[in-house]
């Protein structure tokens, strides 16, 4: 087995970052982390069901995880940042994926991708993005049957048509996709 | 099996068609059913997984049992692509004989697309109701499983998979019954079953078509294989990107405990077995076996060394069997037919059949399953149509991309090849899971190394030198290509690159990193040297032409 059973707390705890984090949130976590009897090879789920949490990973979360979990802050860190879904940053208000698997790349996904990047004035793959949106790129979603796809706030929008560039204007257009977009006109986190 | 109704209406609820409003168009057609009456409450309307044709979703199949025999091959039943909410009325009177309005968007169900597959692992798949054990069961889920642990001893099971001549559906194609006895035959102690459903493969969609349209086929497949194998617990590793498919997964593996078909004491039997659902997070290395239980465990996804391999030291130190889910999927049917019945199916070396995804630059998308041997134009020209608008004697094929990232391009000359793990192999390639991505004559094959090329960049867990550094060499060198200012000298150091790379690679990653790039030089060679500079330039002049006489 892998947890040593007298870490009793990581070294970083009590972290400080730990009293900004809404009381309720690091509550939810200590119950999530209990329905998982608290078996460091539940980590994996349980940082999934924290980012669900936060949106992110936030450090003082980590570090809860951690303590919890009675395993090491190093590991934690070590898994959050190795699997590519585990955000260590606060996202920005919208997301949009593009796929660049192979079907997407066939059917124009990196004309897709720098069509967006175009149009939102940010460069694909900066979790910065433009402040509003972040573009990042995907490897197969499994709809390659509907190439080239993209991903928007958790939305899956097939067949984007890239050889009529109108409707794709329109099409980008409809989903928010513009410069400038104020959050709220966008299509929201729906879904 | 249920009791026949007399119209029924098979909406595909799998997730090609959702993300084509499948949903929205179901929920009309309840409603139009509601405001029509009459003739069109009889209409029995139920959501089925894949219909096959994801590319023209939402597809509903509209069964008539009385027949009318217009569709002699397809019996009673016809199809209708492309359907909108709007046009649910209509589709219920086409139903009920009372228009025909949707002619247009009716499809041939003697087409190849359809005619041409057998449904083996996919008998189920477009027909019962994925979030129905009922559904299931009355289609035979189960049935294979209770007779085993009623009847049959783990070798006489073990036995049945070594005759159907299975082999791992996961890439490498390691024959499923072999495998099955050295986990069986460890030394006594606990045992794992683990199924791998990463499918990681961009372009790569069967195994998640099979999770979100029949998933009690793979409980069943894979609590046969616990039984065979001795174990008391398992896993199915899915993938985060498969949202639909983990919740259908784990609502069926609910209703299965519910009936007793997992968990203590097993159909009255003295079996147990516990299965949980673990989710990954987006590590395309995961897919690896080693690097999955290391993530099953909640670590980072790295591989390690084989030997010992997971037969022998897995999960928590465990012996583990490891299959992927059509491997798994399989198993009912072997079990009911008869391995030698399976055994029939297909080619010498790879028996049964195969389920593909088709896409890229090909008309008719989706998934097609054909017995292992049929040729890459059967499935690319006449299954798929080749690609749409082209013709010409290969329709405009260029290469058929096969085997994702591990794998190859095969160019249109060589069509013909019969789909088995061996002349895929042959030809530089693999089976891989079965993903088929199909290229037109635009797409430029230095271009196609480099995207798979930086997918392993992207991808490389990092853990051994020649991967993580190689790839990204390569990489670079392969953009020289695609800018156009590459040298003689790069196409021979980019070939020296990626035999170090394949060989000193710890894991099959950053070892099958390098075939994309391999294959596209032996079928494509011009198409490098046309991305050489100025031929003036070049060191002696006209080197490349020399080097064209290689194979
Ligand atoms: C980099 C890499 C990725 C892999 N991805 C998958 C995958 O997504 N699904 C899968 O079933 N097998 C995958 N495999 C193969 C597995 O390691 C393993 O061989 C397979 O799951 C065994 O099942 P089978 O015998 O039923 O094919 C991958 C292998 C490598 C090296
Ligand atoms: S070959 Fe690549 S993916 Fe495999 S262990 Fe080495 S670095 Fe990791
Ligand atoms: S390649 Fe984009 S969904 Fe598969
Ligand atoms: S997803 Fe509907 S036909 Fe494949």
């Amino acid at each position: 087995m892998i947890a040593p059973p007298s870490a009793q707390s990581p070294p970083s705890a009590p972290s400080p970052p730990q009293a900004e984090l809404p009381a309720q949130a690091v509550e939810r976590t200590t119950r999530l982390i209990r329905q998982h009897r608290g078996r460091a090879d539940a980590l994996i789920e349980v940082l999934h069901q924290v980012q669900e949490l936060y949106g992110y990973l936030p450090p003082g979360a980590l570090a809860q995880v951690a303590r919890e979990l009675k395993l090491p802050l190093s590991r934690v860190h070590g898994v959050a940042s190795f699997y590519h879904l585990f955000r260590l940053e606060a996202p920005t208000a919208h997301r949009c994926a593009v796929c660049l698997g192979t079907a997407c790349f066939v059917k124009g996904g990196g004309e897709l991708a720098a069509r967006i990047e175009q149009r939102l004035g940010l460069r694909l793959d900066d979790a910065a993005g433009n402040g509003t949106w972040a573009l990042e790129h995907v490897s197969c979603l499994g709809a390659c049957g509907q190439a080239p796809v993209l991903v928007v706030d958790g939305r899956l929008e097939p067949r984007l048509p890239m050889d009529d560039p109108e409707a794709l204007d329109r099409r980008l257009s409809a989903l928010g996709l513009t410069a400038g977009a104020d959050a709220a006109d966008a299509p929201g986190g729906a879904s | 099996m249920a009791s026949p109704t007399p119209l029924q209406l098979r909406c595909c609820a799998a997730s090609g068609c959702r993300s084509a409003g499948s949903e929205a168009l179901q929920a009309a057609l309840l409603a139009a059913r509601d405001q029509l009456g009459g003739a069109a409450e009889a209409v029995t309307i139920k959501p089925v997984g894949c219909l096959r044709l994801c590319g023209r979703g939402p597809l509903v199949a509209l069964d008539r049992s009385g027949g009318d025999g217009q569709e002699p091959s397809a019996g009673s039943t016809e199809l209708y692509a492309e359907l909108t909410p709007e046009q649910a009325p209509a589709l219920l009177a086409a139903a009920t004989g009372l228009g025909d309005e949707l002619a247009a968007q009716r499809l041939d169900p003697a087409h190849p697309f359809f005619a041409l597959q057998k449904a083996v692992v996919l008998e189920g798949c477009g027909v019962v109701n994925p979030e129905s054990i009922d559904d299931a069961l009355a289609h035979g889920s189960y049935a294979q499983l209770k007779r085993v642990l009623l009847e049959c001893t783990p070798e006489q099971v073990r036995d049945q998979v070594k005759r159907s001549g299975l082999r791992g559906r996961g890439g490498a194609g390691y024959p499923t019954g072999l495998k099955w006895d050295t986990v069986a035959l460890q030394p006594p102690g606990p045992r794992t079953v683990v199924c791998n459903a990463d499918e990681g493969d961009p372009g790569a969609f069967m195994d998640r078509s099979v999770l979100e349209s029949d998933p009690h086929r793979l409980i069943e497949g894979m609590a046969i294989a616990a039984y065979a194998v001795g174990a008391d617990q398992g896993y199915v590793y899915v993938r985060a990107e498969y949202p639909l498919a983990i919740e259908r997964l784990r609502l069926a593996l609910k209703q299965a405990r519910a009936k007793g078909l997992l968990g203590a004491g097993i159909a009255g039997s003295s079996f147990n077995l516990r299965l949980e659902v673990r989710v990954g997070a987006g590590a395309y290395v995961c897919g690896e076996e080693t690097a999955l239980l290391a993530s099953i465990q909640g670590q980072r996804g790295t591989p390690r060394p084989r030997p010992p391999f997971p037969a022998q030291v897995g999960l928590w130190g465990a012996p583990t069997l490891i299959n992927n889910v059509e491997t798994l999927a399989s198993i009912p049917v072997i079990l009911r037919e008869g391995g030698d019945w399976y055994a029939a199916i297909g080619t010498e070396g790879s028996k049964g059949t195969k389920v593909f995804a088709l896409s890229g630059a090909v008309a008719n998308t989706g998934l097609v399953e054909v017995p292992m041997g049929t040729s890459l134009r059967t499935v690319v020209q006449t299954i798929g149509g080749g690609v749409p608008g082209a013709d010409g004697p290969n329709g405009g094929v260029k290469a058929v991309q096969t085997g994702g990232p591990s794998g190859g391009c095969i160019p249109a000359h060589l069509l013909d090849t019969p789909v088995d793990y061996e002349s895929l192999r042959d030809l530089g390639s693999m089976m891989g899971s079965g993903g088929l991505v199909v290229m037109g004559e635009t797409t430029s094959m230095p271009e196609v190394a480099r995207h798979f090329m930086r997918f392993s960049v992207n991808e490389s867990c990092g853990k051994c030198v020649p991967c993580r550094a190689g790839t990204v060499q390569l990489a670079q060198m392969l953009d020289r290509f695609v800018e156009r200012r590459a040298s003689l000298a790069d196409l021979e150091r980019l070939e020296a690159l990626c035999r170090m790379v394949g060989a000193t690679s710890l894991c099959g990653l950053g070892q099958a990193a390098p075939n994309p790039v391999l294959s596209t030089l032996r079928y494509f060679r011009q198409e490098y040297q046309a991305a050489c500079r100025e031929p003036g330039q070049c060191e002696p002049p006209d080197a490349c032409l020399l080097q064209e006489v290689t194979p």
